[in-house]
């Protein structure tokens, strides 16, 4: 796409696929589409389409192939890393409209599902049948299925039951020659390469959701959850350690610093010890004699951990309240300030104390305050740091903030992201977390897909170019290996 | 507590052998333990062995962060009596078949035991691994943590790959806890009872680990604390099988009768709920096992690919001809042209000359 003529050759052609009111062009009806969940990262497309035909958004994306036009797919748009960021040239595709549950399967466990169906909307519906979907973010309310699949979304149960990418049996997809293609199967593996592990948490790199396959599972007969105090971050965090050091897997395991249990206590009154400097909610489930069994064992453990108050929710009420707590941890924590920035590296459990000590350091150090959010069980920390956008420099100071904590999550042996995605926020981490032969294969990858690079361009994996002027790449006197070979 | 135990390192080595055969255009064959051999298509003819079984060792296993890393030619065995000795497990219970299987291997085939509808597979519980792809570069993807979103999941796409994407040196996964208490109860029924039976249990939220019909009686193996199962015994009818037995390792290993055949074995994976398949010149019980609750089922007998293929995959399956393949016949299920055709291009991406066992999988790839 060059030139102001072509432009309007391709709205004009795109206005041909799609009925009247399912194509905005105009910047008042396109502003919803600007940002996703991320809001300091905002751009107006050039237009969004609202398909609802798996033949419209074939016939849309052979178009796109034919002009060369960019294609960012967008779900309900409440991802955290700018995943759904539109390009000025390019067209924004909305899924939203793909919002039928169209099977659900109780014989083989399993629901079919198109791609804008919401997280929770599929907990519903597979309920009568003593059924449930178990990836549960925390915008479950409102996220789509088809976004989970995108950034291989987690929630607070993963360490017992998995990420997305343990869930999902089957995608169809829409490539960008506008083809249809299925990837993974209705049985437990497909024959071939995993092109179903690999499409997950592929951030709309390589092909369009259009139909998903989910399994499902049993809701467990009885779900309990332990709140413990503790006067010190550091024991709760061994205290973790030693929960699976009995052998017992938490459905849930969750921590909160003294910043956050404060921020939740006043926002919804969760029941949490205001004076603790960490609480952990464990949360067990299983059959009505395993979770008795082990909530016993998990007391003992916390007490023996040094926790100063433990609590067994006393009734479905109140297990309910505890959990309110931290889900709205993060609304909450925005009361505290104007604005607030969302981390989400994941580190080795051990490394804990240390990380924490860094991030403390680097709070008084860059002057602002964080509270603390972690899925302890998986090693997945949520540093909130609080800041001020409206003060010139502190949008970039608290960028800055975050860059040095995911940096140090990759130093101690983790990652820069552990559920949110690379999008556009974490771009330039992925050049400390990658060697250049790395993003290179990365990129070969998305070749053997999409070999004009049409699909969400400039996101999730940087060019080499990208980090060499980030400076975190390490080419010796400007040289790569094999220079003979071809790099994209 | 990390630990670091006896170990080898030869990834120096095995760079300079793939270097070398990038320069002479010669294919490798990646062979460790040798233990799987019988299956797959037969790595075309001109191709050097690369032996990997000698970069061996486990590099780090923290039992409280449930993950451990090893290099890939380490012996399964090892790996299993380290976890054994730490209350821990490999989930999936990869196959260890006549013995040697390695890491590497049990990775690379992708394969999974008895409690893979309920614990997950082995693609399911890899973190992350370290390779050599097909420019001799080594790369590391993912890591050693559960959540690791950053960048495609290459280290899964490794998973069942037969080692054409690229040469596995390190492999990172999850483990988890050993249940304490594990029992099996048998009990005679039709296989259409059976299959009901198997997949009613994944409708209820009972410790099952294990759900297999064979030779006419159908085996449920529940696990966890000594309360949930006792608890969940009363929802399982039959009489409790002897420990003595090791049924599910030898169904694992493929050591029981059922296997001792010299006609071929067919691998099954269809959705659980499918009704008995019926293939004329099969005998309705005696020549099916069926695993996995139904979805992983084995058949055994000498019939052409096609009486087998098409009424599997008309359900939404797919087979696998896993041992004594004749006549020629695709071992695995044939893709279709354009599925083909993407996944010619993804080995491309990784393994531009096509040198890491050409021909084992599929013949084009």
């Amino acid at each position: 796409m060059t030139n102001a003529e072509q432009r309007r050759q391709f709205i004009k052609e795109l206005g041909l696929l799609l009925p009247f009111d399912a194509l905005l062009t105009e910047v008042e009806e396109m502003r919803p589409y600007e940002c996703d969940g991320l809001s300091v990262y905002r751009r107006l497309p050039m237009a969004v389409a609202l398909p609802d035909q798996v033949e419209q958004v074939q016939a849309i994306m052979r178009l796109c192939h034919e002009y060369k036009v960019p294609v960012v797919a967008r779900g309900a748009g409440t991802g955290l890393s700018g995943g759904a960021l539109p390009l000025e040239n390019g067209l924004l595709l909305s899924l939203a409209k793909f919002n039928r549950i169209l099977n659900i399967d109780p014989a083989n466990a399993q629901a079919t599902v198109e791609p804008g169906v919401r997280n929770l909307a599929i907990t519903e519906a597979a309920k009568p049948y003593n059924l449930y979907y178990a990836p549960d973010p925390s915008s479950q309310i409102a996220c789509t299925i088809g976004g989970n699949v995108a950034e291989n979304s987690g929630g607070v149960h993963c360490l017992k039951y998995g990420l997305t990418v343990h869930n999902v049996l089957q995608v169809k997809i829409i490539t960008i020659e506008g083809e249809l293609m299925t990837l993974g199967s209705e049985t437990l593996d497909s024959p071939g390469y995993d092109l179903l592990a690999l499409i997950t948490g592929s951030e709309g790199m390589l092909g369009i959701f259009i139909e998903i396959i989910v399994k499902l599972l049993p809701i467990p007969e009885r779900a309990q959850v332990v709140l413990a105090a503790f006067d010190d971050v550091e024991k709760a965090g061994e205290a973790v350690g030693a929960i699976i050091a009995e052998g017992i897997i938490p459905a849930g395991l969750e921590m909160m610093d003294k910043l956050a249990i404060q921020a939740a206590e006043d926002f919804v009154h969760a029941g949490y010890p205001r004076d603790a400097a960490a609480i952990l909610l464990c949360e067990l489930d299983g059959s009505n004699a395993e979770v008795s069994e082990q909530i016993m064992t998990v007391r003992d453990v916390l007490k023996k951990q040094g926790a100063t108050e433990v609590r067994t929710a006393k009734d479905e009420a109140e297990r309910q309240r505890f959990w309110k707590g931290r889900k709205s941890a993060f609304p909450a924590v925005g009361r505290l300030a104007p604005d607030y920035y969302c981390m989400d590296g994941t580190i080795p459990r051990y490394q804990l104390p240390i990380v924490l000590k860094r991030i403390n350091d680097l709070s008084a150090e860059y002057g602002l305050p964080v509270a603390n959010v972690f899925h302890a069980g998986d090693g997945n920390l949520h540093p909130l740091i609080l800041y001020d956008a409206n003060k010139p420099g502190e949008l970039e100071k608290t960028e800055a903030f975050g860059s040095k904590i995911l940096e140090f999550c990759v130093a101690v042996g983790g990652t820069i992201t552990g559920e949110h995605g690379v999008g556009m926020e974490k771009i330039d981490q992925m050049c400390v977390q990658f060697q250049s032969a790395e993003l290179s294969q990365f990129h070969a990858v998305k070749e053997a897909f999409d070999p004009e690079r049409l699909l969400n361009p400039g996101k999730a994996v940087p060019t080499l170019q990208r980090c060499a002027e980030f400076g975190a790449m390490h080419v010796h006197h400007g040289q790569l290996k094999y220079p003979e070979l071809e790099r994209f | 507590m990390i630990l670091q135990i006896k170990n080898q390192c030869i990834s120096e080595q095995l760079q300079s052998q793939v270097l070398r055969a990038i320069d002479e255009q010669m294919s490798l064959n990646i062979v460790a333990g040798n233990s799987k051999r019988f299956l797959g298509r037969s790595v075309q003819a001109k191709c050097r062995v690369l032996d990997i079984s000698a970069h061996c060792g486990i590099i780090e296993y923290n039992p409280c962060e449930l993950v451990l890393t090893a290099r890939a030619g380490t012996p399964l065995k090892e790996v299993e009596k380290i976890l054994a000795e730490n209350g821990q497990m490999l989930p999936f219970e990869p196959p260890h078949f006549a013995g040697g299987a390695t890491l590497g291997g049990a990775i690379a085939s992708g394969l999974s035991g008895p409690r893979r509808p309920y614990a997950g597979s082995a693609r399911d519980l890899v973190l992350g691994c370290k390779l050599l792809n097909g420019r001799g570069e080594i790369l590391r993807f993912g890591g050693q943590v559960m959540k690791n979103v950053a960048g495609y999941d290459v280290s899964r796409l490794m998973v069942g790959a037969y080692g054409t994407l690229g040469v596995l040196l390190e492999i990172s996964l999850k483990v988890l806890p050993r249940p304490v208490v594990s029992t099996t109860y048998c009990h005679e029924c039709k296989p259409e009872a059976a299959i009901r039976f198997m997949n009613d249990l994944l409708r209820r939220a009972l410790p099952v680990d294990g759900a297999c019909y064979y030779k006419g009686q159908c085996y449920v193996r529940i696990s966890g604390s000594q309360q949930a199962v006792t608890t969940a015994s009363n929802d399982i009818p039959g009489e409790a099988l002897s420990y003595q037995s090791h049924f599910w390792q030898n169904l694992r290993d493929h050591q029981l009768s059922f296997f001792q055949t010299n006609t071929s074995l067919w691998r099954i994976s269809c959705k659980p709920a499918t009704a008995p398949i019926k293939i004329k010149g099969i005998a309705a019980v005696n020549d099916w096992l069926l695993d996995w609750g139904g979805a992983q089922r084995w058949l055994v007998g000498d019939i052409e690919a096609g009486r087998v293929r098409d009424p599997v995959l008309s359900q939404g399956g797919h087979t696998t001809c896993f041992r004594g393949i004749k006549n020629n016949v695709d071992v695995f299920q044939p893709l279709s042209q354009p599925m083909l055709t993407l996944q010619q291009r993804l080995k491309k991406s990784f393994d531009p000359l096509g040198l890491f066992n050409p021909g084992r999988m599929y013949a084009a790839l």
